[in-house]
Order: structure tokens, then sequence, then C-alpha cells
């Protein structure tokens, strides 16, 4: 499976969504994880299309958003996103060998995100909160605690035995 | 000013709401916070009411009712089932567990011994959770409804006297008066500043008349601390009750929640808290009939450590990148969509209700002479009982760790604890008996932050636990400061050289001027305080950035890059199994000799070392 990265968007449905914020700048990041839930990242034509709808924005200061915060992704997302915890807790109690593990079985390299089959895409995040578990990996929202380079293994073969 | 009569009776409300929980039969809490739901909580639940269909079998209550709590604090040891009716509180329970609590105890009376809670020190079963060292050193004010009410439903709030403090403070419409009450308990601000929330209430009350606001700080971004995420999820309407003395007190009819995005389960119990508040005209148009109306919004961030600096907040609610504003003029004047606003953070607000119901004086007496209340912690890292705990001010390091925390894990030895986050510094043995509260951990070079505790044991490399924070702030720093900007970057650059086993003695000299100039040049906390890990570190553990310099050793073993994995070539026997598992093919060797790794290749796994069936791989 590959992500179709030339997708067109749609402005039927980005209308929908400016629509249900009243076109106000103060929802815009509100609105820009609508269009992330909608399209698993943010396309660049719906930034633009964005910053010339809403009165008070420029495609820039749409796009200054967009880069600024962490949620954002500007590149697609794989169908399964992958969140290590690498927070205090979680980096003391081993999340570093964890996150080796989850590179090298589904070769993403540093400073990639999603793999090559669009499968997957991979990220550190800060802090999920569930330091009592740690180290914890989130995988579509789904928490698995007290995970280990062996542990993590497991359950990706699970997820790529259902995908078969 | 008049007291005013409203339209609702809050005391015949709680006698409904506990009337209510006594029509549910036999209470089964089961904790369903973020942490237990990850260990299979969902499931227990569904087991649960599964077997709990057939109610004709339970002797002394004619129904059961599964309650769904929020977090119950001891996130080690969960699934956490308690039947307060019972006595007893079960740990680690799982799916197949269920049956066996439901057919031994529940119908059949017998405690099930193997799910009760050992303690490690006597090996003696517990049987209820407050004879738990864990609980029994605590004392829950702002968390004591978390993990004993059902957190989805506004009658469990009510039944404990949730919206009673309200209630009473807007028959008494006197907002002068709860001010006063705030001011004269002593509540301090628990985000991290450590503001006396009272005059912080006064500045932005002294701006009444116009259009203001309440906001709440729920984006508890320091990694390594989860309270408010507890406090929106186990507790959410003492919070928006907490909310709304605030916006009477101060003047305002508008509020906002700002959450962080990494908290779904919080944001979706606020929503639903707001909704069935208003329903009860407990939030809204026109509360319980008092003529005093406040709405409560909520926004939900998109991951930036920096919006919860007040200002970036601000700025982020507003749909703008979330960067500082420089202050004055001071949020109190001129702060969301440029009207006078009160920032509080969540913890802070959720101690509100409790303060108005119990008085300024109850609340006084506990705590130290400046820091006053309980405050909670949230116990990670090398700690046996991980899990958040709320201890009255003052108590000490020892105490928590040791006593409620139950020592270090795997009986290693205490080496530091990291408070307060990338903000704050790292204790050491030397400070295990200091008490925790804000003057005197300033003094000791830390902070209480917003009450992260991590602790470390001898094996944390604590140079690269300061490159690991350094890494966090320059990530996070938001680049509007260039001291911040580029200052972190730097030092990160020194600290991954210096845990590369590159650095230079001088490097420490840098370090320090670095530290410096960025706590200088920078308008907000985050680049004020971001060197802090650096410089707590280098105060108290300089012999460890010296060993990775000098020696080019690391001496809790961490750091990759001075590590050597090498086969003991009398021991290997050539069976080829490392070679096998090597992830990089770093292994090289025939059959039945010894084999040899490429030190250029190896990335330091250690997978052979485990997979080496005669110890031959060694660690240098």
């Amino acid at each position: 499976m590959t992500i179709d990265t030339t997708r067109r968007i749609s402005t039927t449905k980005l209308d929908e969504i400016l629509q249900s914020y009243d076109y106000k700048k103060s929802n815009l990041i509100a609105i820009l994880q609508k269009v992330q839930e909608e399209y698993r990242y943010l396309p660049e034509e719906a930034l633009i299309y964005i910053g010339t709808k809403i009165e008070g924005l420029s495609p820039a200061t749409v796009f200054g958003v967009a880069t600024f915060y962490a949620q954002f992704s500007l590149e697609p997302k794989g169908k399964f996103e992958i969140k290590v915890c690498d927070g205090t807790a979680c980096h003391v109690r081993g999340s570093m060998p964890v996150l080796n593990a989850i590179r090298n079985k589904l070769n993403i390299k540093e400073g990639q995100l999603t793999s090559e089959n669009g499968l997957f895409s991979l990220e550190t995040v800060s802090c999920l909160g569930a330091c009592g578990l740690a180290p914890v990996v989130v995988i579509n929202g789904k928490v698995y605690p007290q995970m280990t380079s062996d542990a993590i293994s497991i359950v990706l073969d699970t997820l790529l035995k259902e995908e078969e | 000013m008049e007291t005013k009569s409203l339209s609702i009776d809050i005391k015949e409300e709680q006698q409904k709401a506990q009337e209510k929980i006594r029509e549910q039969g036999l209470r089964v809490l089961v904790c369903a916070g973020t942490g237990c739901v990850a260990n299979g909580a969902l499931g227990v639940i569904e087991r649960f009411k599964e077997l709990g269909a057939d109610v004709s079998v339970l002797t002394d209550y004619d129904k059961m009712t599964i309650v769904p709590t929020g977090c119950h604090g001891f996130c080690e040891q969960g699934v956490l089932v308690s039947i307060p009716d019972k006595h007893v509180t079960y740990v680690k329970v799982r799916y197949k567990d269920v049956e066996e609590i439901y057919e031994t105890h529940i119908r059949g009376g017998q405690p099930v011994e193997r799910l009760l809670y050992t303690d490690p020190q006597t090996k003696e079963h517990i049987f209820k959770d407050e004879d738990i060292n864990f609980y029994a050193k605590q004392n829950r004010t702002a968390l004591k409804n978390c993990g004993n009410i059902n957190a989805e439903s506004i009658d469990e709030a009510i039944a404990v006297r949730g919206y009673e403090a309200l209630y009473n403070v807007l028959t008494e419409n006197n907002p002068e008066g709860v001010i006063e009450t705030i001011e004269k308990s002593g509540l301090r601000g628990r985000g991290g500043g450590g503001f006396p929330t009272g005059r912080k209430w006064r500045f932005t009350a002294a701006n009444r008349g116009g259009k203001s606001y309440v906001v709440c700080n729920g984006d508890e971004g320091d990694p390594g601390a989860f309270m408010d995420r507890s406090i929106m999820e186990g507790d959410p309407h003492k919070l928006l009750e907490g909310m709304a003395i605030a916006a009477f007190a101060i003047g305002a009819d508008e509020g906002y929640i700002y959450v962080r995005a990494e908290y779904p389960l919080a944001i979706e119990r606020l929503k639903k808290a707001i909704k069935d508040a208003e329903e009860r005209h407990f939030l809204g148009e026109n509360i319980m009939g008092s003529g005093f109306s406040f709405t409560i919004h909520i926004k939900e961030g998109a991951g930036a450590f920096v919006c919860g600096e007040e200002t970036a907040l601000i700025a982020s609610i507003e749909g703008e990148r979330g960067m500082p504003r420089p202050k004055p003029p001071f949020p109190a004047n001129k702060g969301l969509f440029g009207r006078p606003t009160l920032i509080n953070n969540v913890e802070t607000l959720a101690n509100v209700p409790v303060i108005m119901l119990n008085g300024a004086d109850w609340f006084a007496q506990m705590g130290t002479e400046t820091s006053k209340g309980t405050k909670t912690f949230a116990l990670t890292g090398e700690v046996n009982n991980t899990g958040l705990i709320e201890v009255p001010m003052g108590t000490t390091l020892r105490q928590i760790i040791f006593d409620i925390g139950g020592g270090i894990r795997g009986g290693k030895k205490f080496k530091a604890v990291q408070i307060g986050g990338p903000s704050g510094g790292c204790l050491t043995e030397e400070h295990l008996d200091l008490p925790m509260d804000y003057d005197s951990l300033i003094k000791a070079g830390a902070m209480v932050g917003s009450g992260g505790l991590v602790v470390m044991a001898e094996d944390t490399c604590m140079v690269e636990v300061a490159r690991f924070f350094m890494n966090f702030t320059k990530n996070e720093s938001c680049g509007k400061c260039v001291p911040c900007r580029e200052g972190t970057k730097n030092m990160l650059k020194i600290l991954e050289k210096i845990v590369a086993g590159k650095g230079e003695l001088s490097d420490l000299d840098l370090l320090e001027e670095l530290a410096h100039t960025v706590k200088e040049g920078s308008l907000c906390g985050l680049g004020k305080t971001a060197p802090n890990p650096v410089l707590s570190t280098l105060k108290y553990f300089r012999d460890e950035y010296i060993a990775h310099i000098v020696d080019k050793k690391c001496p809790a073993g961490v750091c990759t890059a001075m590590k050597k994995i090498v086969i003991n070539e009398e021991k290997c026997k050539g069976c080829t199994k490392c070679a096998r598992t090597c992830p990089v093919g770093a292994i090289e060797g025939t059959v039945k000799q010894p084999h040899h790794i490429d030190q250029e290749k190896c990335i330091k796994c250690e997978a052979c070392l485990k997979s080496c069936p005669f110890k031959a791989i060694e660690l240098q």
C-alpha cells in the first residue's frame, strides 16, 4: 500500500470545516486539526485555501501556525501512527532502545517520518502523561505500557499480520 | 451585600444524588484512567458487566454497579479494582481475574488474597488502600475524589458535595469575600511559579466592569508530570466549579480551558462535564437562578511546550503561533483578546472549591509557613511505587521516595531526583531531608514546578540527563529570543560532544557562560529556566562530566559512544548465533572459530550480548 500524495484536496470539504468554525481566525488551530484528521497531514493547497478564506489571515500566517505546533505535519503520516514517548520517566526507563528497535524493524531512518510503504509513521513525543507505565508507545491512540524491544516487536508483528 | 436565594436547593440535590448512588447496590470501582486503560481496564469492566448481569445471586445486594473512575494514582499496580462496601482494593487485576473476584468474593464472601497488595517489606497482604503505605502517608485534597467517583456522572460529583461551594458563594453574593478567603488560605499557583493565587485574583478583579476571562491552563507540558491530566479525567466537575467561583470573584462571564492535544480522554470528559453542568444550571446562563452567567469553552492545544507560559497560551487560544509576549502588560490588565484575564493552573483551581467549603484556616494549617496546603507530585522513574501522590507542602523527599514510593527499584542505590521537569533541577542525597516547599527548593537551586519527580538511580548518567533536557528545550524554544534559540542549540551541541566522548575541559566553562547568557537574555520562563538542568548537574555531578571528558568513561555505563562490546576469544565457540542476531552485520567469523566485532559497524544495541549462550560477549 502506498499513500496517494497527489490526492486532490476537496474545497467542499474544507468549506464544510471552515463553516463549522465560523471562518474565525481564533479557531485556526482547531480548523487545522480537523483538516489533518481528514487528510492525515496538511496539504499545501489546503493551507493556501484556508489562508485566503479567513479574514485577517494570509497563507503565510497559516503556514506559520502549521509549522509552529508539533502536532501538525506537512507530509503524509502512515496508516499506523507510532508515537514513542520520550518524556523524562520513559527516557530513564529505556525508551531509546525501544525506538531503535522500531526503526530497525520497520526500516525507518532517523529524520524519516513515514516508512517507504506508507504504512507506519514514527515520531517521538515529549510526554503522554502515562509516566507510571514507562516506557510507553502509542499506536493510533492505543497506549502500550511498559515496552521493551522484544515486546514492541511482537506488537508490530501483529499489526503487520493484520495488514496482510 | 444581601444574600440571594437561588432556584436550586443544593442540599436537596445532594440527597437525591446520594439516593441514586445507594440505588446502585454494590459499587465496584474500576480505575479507568489513562494508565489503567493501557493495562486493560476496559476489558475488566466488560467482564464484570457480563458476570454481574445475573444479580439474583448477590446475597446482600439486589444489584451490582460497575463504576469506571478516574485515576486512582497507584498506576504501577493497575488495573485497580476497589469495592468500598467490602473494604477491599485489588491490584494488577486482569480480564482473567475478574471471574475469581466475582465468584469468590462478591458471591462467596471470601477475599481473593492473591490479588491483594503485598507489602514488599512485611510480605503481608493488605486489604484496604488506606493501609497501603503508598496511600497511608498521603493527604489527598485536590485529588480526593479522583478514583472514588464516576468522572462521567454529575450526580456522583454532586453526591460528594460538588457545586456546594459555588452554591454558597452565589448565595452569599460577596465576590470580595471570596477573594479574601483565597488570600487568607495562602494558596499559591500550582503550575510552577508559585505566585499567590489570591493576589492574582485581586489584580484581575480591579479591572471589573467590562468583559473579562478566566483561563485554565491545562497545558501540562512538563515531561514526567500528569496531575492535571488526572484531575481533568478523574474529577472534571471540581475544576469547572473552581473556574466558576473564580469567574464570580473577578467578574468574568466566559472561560477557556486549554488542554494539551496529548490528553484526548481529558478533553472528552471535560466536554461531557460542561454539557451536564449546563443542563443542571451549574454553568451557563443565570447559574442556579442567581443572575450570574459563566460559559466555558475547551481549546485543544497542538503540541507546544511553550504554550504553558501564560502569554503564549493566550496567543495560542487566539489562533496564533504560541509565542510569549512581553510583560507588562500582565494578563490581569490586558490578556485574552486584549481583555483582563485570570489564568490559573488546573490543580490551583481544583483547590478552590475545597478551600471555600472548609475555610481558609483549614487549608492554611496544612503545609509550611510560606507554602500552604497540599501539593500533588507525579512520582516516576526508578522508584518502586510509581504514581500520583498528594502530600502536605513541606513533606521531605525521603518520606516521598522511601515511605510512599517504597524505595528504589531493584535494590539499586539512590542517586538523584529531577524535580520540576526541564525548568527544574536535580536534588541529591544531601537534600533527602529538605522540606518540599516553594522556598526551600528555590534555595537548593531547584523548583517545585508542576511537581514532576523523576527518581534516578546509580545507573542513570547525569550528563546524559542534562543532554536529554537540553534537547527538549532546544526543540521547544519558540525562537523569539536569540539567546534562548541559539543558546540552547549550542549548549546541546556541547553536551552531545561530551556524551560522545569528544569533550574538552574548556567546554565546561563555555557551558556555564552560555547558561548564564540564556538565563538573562530570555523573555519567558522557558528560556529563563532552560539552563537549570545543566547548572544543577554541573554543581552536583561535576565529577561525572570530568569522567566523560578526561577519562572518556561514562561511570553509569549509559553513554553508548564510550561503550565497547567485544567477544572473549577464549569463551567463544563459534556457534554463529551472535552473527545471525546482529541487526547491522557487524559480527564476522567462520563456524567453530572465535568471532569478531567490527567496532566501526557496531551500534551497541547489545542484542548479541543477550543472544550468546556461552556468555562470551562482554561489555567494556
